[in-house]
This record gives structure tokens, sequence and C-alpha cells, in this order.
């Protein structure tokens, strides 16, 4: 069964979208540039002006944007509206320094309805559906993007927001939610909640839309299982626009980008060169409809895959892949990169292992050291040391081998790596520069 | 005739055993026999106790891991080779680990047995003349 929001767009052949995109780029390009100070200055500085872009073929003509040229004009020095046509502000604390912060219009706002209404239609959802948002509410765009999906569709919207698990469990089990919004990690620990609780036969959960941080397939049959959901892995990032910038479809072979408004592309992460499609490298997006915060080639550092093949749900918008890690997160340890992301797929592959664990990097010697503190879970245990080892050292293995550099595991107890109902952050690195 | 032993995960860094004996002592849990494996990674602390069932929802309900698995007690004579002559009567069954422990109440000392099959180690140490104790026996001592 396939439904689309948007069929026209959704199932539009490829050359009636490049059409599209090829139109809607000149206009963005004319408004960046016209509108945008640092655009212009960009653009002038690799000796482009606007008219040299006629479609999307030449888009690797144009310089990149990067999350430091925002950083560099807040609070709203890329807005390319005045402030009086600006309806809402989201904002998203970096590790490092200032926020980067986002604007948006009326007509902006409309959009990511729009493409919110289309991800949770192609999980399934419908007005008849009690959607259930756990992304927080804040500066943050997920528990706003997740709401303004929930009624465009029509469907009764809880803005939950995030924490206080018991009320949530209170909250699906009365309010008889039916769809979830929030992110993988906090989806887990709701599950864990609904196990500890005994009640998921009293849940109506039916879907869940899990984004805002990378997750693996392993971690989708946790989630699934747990909380009786079918999961689906929704992308965005608040540059671009929030959730919804992509969502898998019922065949879950990727993410279809909502390309009528974001132009997809892969590069090269040294070279900045664009990459054939189905090779890994950095997902770059370009804004075609945006008017508050125009964005040319942004370079998210997240690290996917494209595929331009039609899909059997009937749509042709391009799907990205899981993001397998990115490129500031990645960890270079003895000279190999190292994902987050890899570890946890290699966890959840052992029976009886909690996707709950920690990366800790030291240098010990001169040498760099990897250490993954894993939980111990019951599943795990045993009164036999030797049955416990043994599992031990099948994660050593598995890690060497999914890695190619050695870890030392250590068991830590239940309970001991936080349990984050955000972002997940799962590495400490003791190296000294 | 089985006994019912705890077993407790306990992390590999300072204070973690104490953390566990805490949680043991403020709910008033008797230990009749305690025994720690320890490896360099990590230990488990195995643990005779009146109340098992209790025991393991007291742990649980700190989020502290455990299981209950059953294991094979039997009484010794105190007196030099008592321990040797229970071993060499298990030949061909493999002992996963042992631990004796005495009492104040009588002379004799008791070993806790962890075989896979309990029902045929305790046949054949019943066979040589050594006397099986199950739970009762070992909860009231
Ligand atoms: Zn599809």
């Amino acid at each position: 069964m396939n439904a689309y929001w948007n069929p026209e767009i959704e199932t539009m052949s490829r050359d009636a979208l490049t059409t599209l995109q090829d139109r809607r780029l000149r206009t963005a390009l004319n408004h960046a540039y016209t509108n945008c100070k640092p655009y212009r200055a960009k653009m002038e500085a690799a000796g482009i002006l606007p008219g040299d872009i006629n479609g999307v073929e030449d888009l690797w003509k144009l310089p990149m944007t990067h999350k430091s040229d925002l950083r560099d004009s807040y609070p709203y020095g890329m807005f390319a509206v005045p402030m009086g046509d600006v309806v809402r502000i989201h904002a998203s604390s970096g590790t490092t320094g200032k926020q980067t912060v986002v604007g948006y219009t009326a007509q902006d706002i409309a959009v990511w309805g729009e493409c919110m209404a289309r991800c949770l239609t192609m999980a399934g959802a419908t007005k008849d559906d009690i959607v259930h948002v756990s992304y927080g509410y804040g500066l943050f765009t997920g528990g706003l993007g997740g709401h303004i999906g929930g009624e465009t569709i029509g469907a009764a919207t809880i803005p939950a927001s995030t924490g206080n698990t018991k009320r949530q469990l209170q909250m699906f089990s009365d309010f008889g939610s039916t769809v979830l919004l929030c992110t993988p990690s906090y989806a887990m620990h709701l599950g864990d909640a609904v196990l500890e609780e005994g009640i998921r036969d009293q849940l109506k959960l039916r879907i869940g839309l899990f984004g805002a941080e990378p997750w693996t397939e392993e971690m989708r049959g946790e989630i699934e299982s747990r909380l009786g959901v079918r999961a689906h892995d929704i992308y965005g990032l608040s540059e671009v626009m929030g959730p919804g910038v992509s969502c898998d479809c019922p065949e879950r072979k990727g993410l279809h980008v909502m390309e009528d408004h974001f132009l997809v592309e892969i590069v090269d992460p040294h070279t900045g060169k664009p990459l054939p499609d189905g090779v890994p490298g950095e997902l770059v997006f370009t804004c075609v409809t945006k008017e508050a915060l125009p964005l040319i080639r942004y370079n998210t550092r997240d690290i996917c895959t494209i595929d331009r093949s039609p899909c059997a749900c009937g749509r042709n918008l391009t799907r990205m892949g899981k993001i397998t890690g990115r490129t500031d997160d990645m960890l270079i340890i003895r000279g190999v990169n190292v994902f987050p992301s890899q570890v946890e797929s290699v966890l959840l592959g052992v029976a009886g292992v909690a996707p709950y664990y920690r990366l800790v990097v030291d240098r010990i010697n001169n040498l760099d050291a990897l250490e993954i503190q894993v939980e111990m879970t019951e599943g795990l245990f045993s009164d036999e040391e030797r049955r416990i080892e043994s599992t031990v050292r099948r994660i050593e293995k598995d890690v060497l081998s999914m890695l190619g550099i050695s870890a030392k595991i250590t068991l830590v107890s239940h309970g001991t790596i936080e349990r984050f109902e955000g972002k997940a952050k799962r590495v400490l690195d003791r190296r000294t520069p | 005739m089985v006994i019912e032993q705890i077993s407790v995960f306990v992390e590999n860094k300072q204070g973690a055993l104490s953390e566990v004996l805490e949680v043991l002592a403020e709910g008033k849990i008797d230990l009749r026999a305690i025994s720690i494996a320890d490896t360099s990674d990590f230990g488990i602390l195995r643990m005779i106790v009146p109340d098992p069932d209790k025991t393991l929802a007291l742990l649980k309900a700190k989020g502290i891991t455990a299981s209950k698995t059953e294991v094979t007690g039997c009484k010794l004579p105190d007196e030099p080779g008592a321990l040797y002559r229970v071993l060499k009567t298990l030949e061909g069954i493999s002992v996963e680990y042992i631990y004796a422990f005495l009492t104040r109440r009588d002379e004799d000392a008791y070993v806790i047995i962890r075989v896979e099959d309990n029902e045929r180690a305790q046949e054949v140490l019943r066979a040589a003349g050594h006397t099986i104790i199950g739970s009762e026996d070992v909860y009231s001592l």
C-alpha cells in the first residue's frame, strides 16, 4: 500500500523534476546573490555570477557553504529577507562556540509542513492517527517540525516533548498515541521503559519516525520489537529546514529527499569534488525554495551515499542511504577512520548485548588505544565467567573485522552509561592534541 | 535436590564490590556462603542466601545485574582429604566451579558444586556415600 501526500511531485518523472529544479535553482541563486551579502562575496571570490548557472548540471561550479559561514554571520548575517518577513527563529547549539541561528518566512514554514506531511504519509500515517511528538520543543527543530507535520496531515498532534518517561508512557496508554516521533536513542529508552512496565499490550503505537541522530538497521529491529511500531528513518537539519528533508518509504531502501525543495549531492571529503552515485562521501544540500535563509551547497559533514534510480514505492525522488557517520565525529585512531555507528552495529549483532556503549580513546605510550565500554545486561550475564568472556572475545573479534583496529572491551554495570534523551554523545577522546 | 545460588556481576572498578555488598546489607540479607570469581576484566560474586528470590528482586530493583543458578551442595566431614575425595568421585563430570564454607552450627564443612547436570552429579556422589544437602538444609544453617 502506497500513499502519497503530494503524488504529482513524489511520482514526477526525473526529466520533469530536473526542469523544475533548474528553474528553482536559478531563482534561488538570484535571491541569494541579490539579498545575502556573504553569498555575493563568495560567488564574486569564485568568479561566478548567477547567470553562469543554467541548472543542476552546473551546481558543482558553485562554492560550498559550511557551518562556520553561518556561525560567523551570527545571528542574522545570512538572512536574505527583512526581519519583518521572518516568522520563526530556531537555533542549534554547537559543541564549540556560538549557536547556529536559522530563520523562516511564513512560506518557509508552509514548505516545512508540506515536507513533514509527505514523510508522515510515506510512513503510513493519516489524519485519523494520534501523533505523539517526543522530540524536544524549543530552539531545536525536532519538536515543532514534527508538530507541524502532524497538524498538516490533520492528525491529532500531542506536543509531548522529551523527558519524564513515566508521563510519556501514561500518555501512550491514556491518549492512545499511534504515531511516535523522537530520536532513536529516546525511542530505545522509551522501549526499555515499556518493557519494564510490561504495558506493551496496552499501547496502540503502530508507526515511528525517528531521526536527528544516526542509527543502524539493528537498532531499528530493537526499537520495533520494544515498541511494536514500524520504524522509519527521518532526516533533517536545522540549517536546511529541520526534520523532513528526507524519509524512508515502506520499501525502506533509502530515504527519499524532497528534491523539489532540496538538491542533493555527495562530494569527496578531501577534494570537495562530486562523487558518482553509490560512492560514500559528504552530503551536500542546496535549498531552492528557501526565502529567509538561502542555502547554497551546504556541506552537512554527514557521510552517506545516494541512489537516483526509481523506487518500488513509485517515487522517483533520489534516495539517500543511512547516515553512516559524520566527518566531524569521525575519530581517527591509529590512522583509521572510526565512526561510533560502526561499533553500535557490531554490538547489536551480538545476542544479549544492549546498544549502550561509550568509546574511550586514549594515547598510551604514544599509541592510540580504543576502549569500548559496554553495559552488562541480563542477556549477557552468566554465573560462569568463561561464558561472559567468550561473548567479550566475540565482540573484540567483530570490532576488529569491522573497524580494522583492535579495541579493549570493558564490561560496565547496567545503567552506568547515560541514556540520552537528545542527541547521543558516545565518545570520550582523552588524547591531547 | 538443588540449592539456588545468586550470582552478581561486579564491574572491575574500585568500590564496585562494596556497592553490591551495601545493597545486601541494607536489605538485611544474611549471607550463608560467598565466593568471588575475579577475572582481569570483571568479577562474579556468588552467594547462598536464605531467600534467593527476595535477594534477586532486591538487586534488580537497584539495577544490579544478577541471576539465579541451581547448584549442588554436599556435606563434607571435617577431615583432611575430604574435598579431594568429592572431586575424585566427580571425575568425568565437568565441574565449572566449586567453593567451600563452614558453619558455626556443626563440625562439618560444605561445598557448593556447579555442574551442568545436577542430577547426575548427585547420583554419583550419593553412590560414593556422600551426603547431598538441599535448600532447606543450607538455609537453616
Ligand atoms: Zn520509495
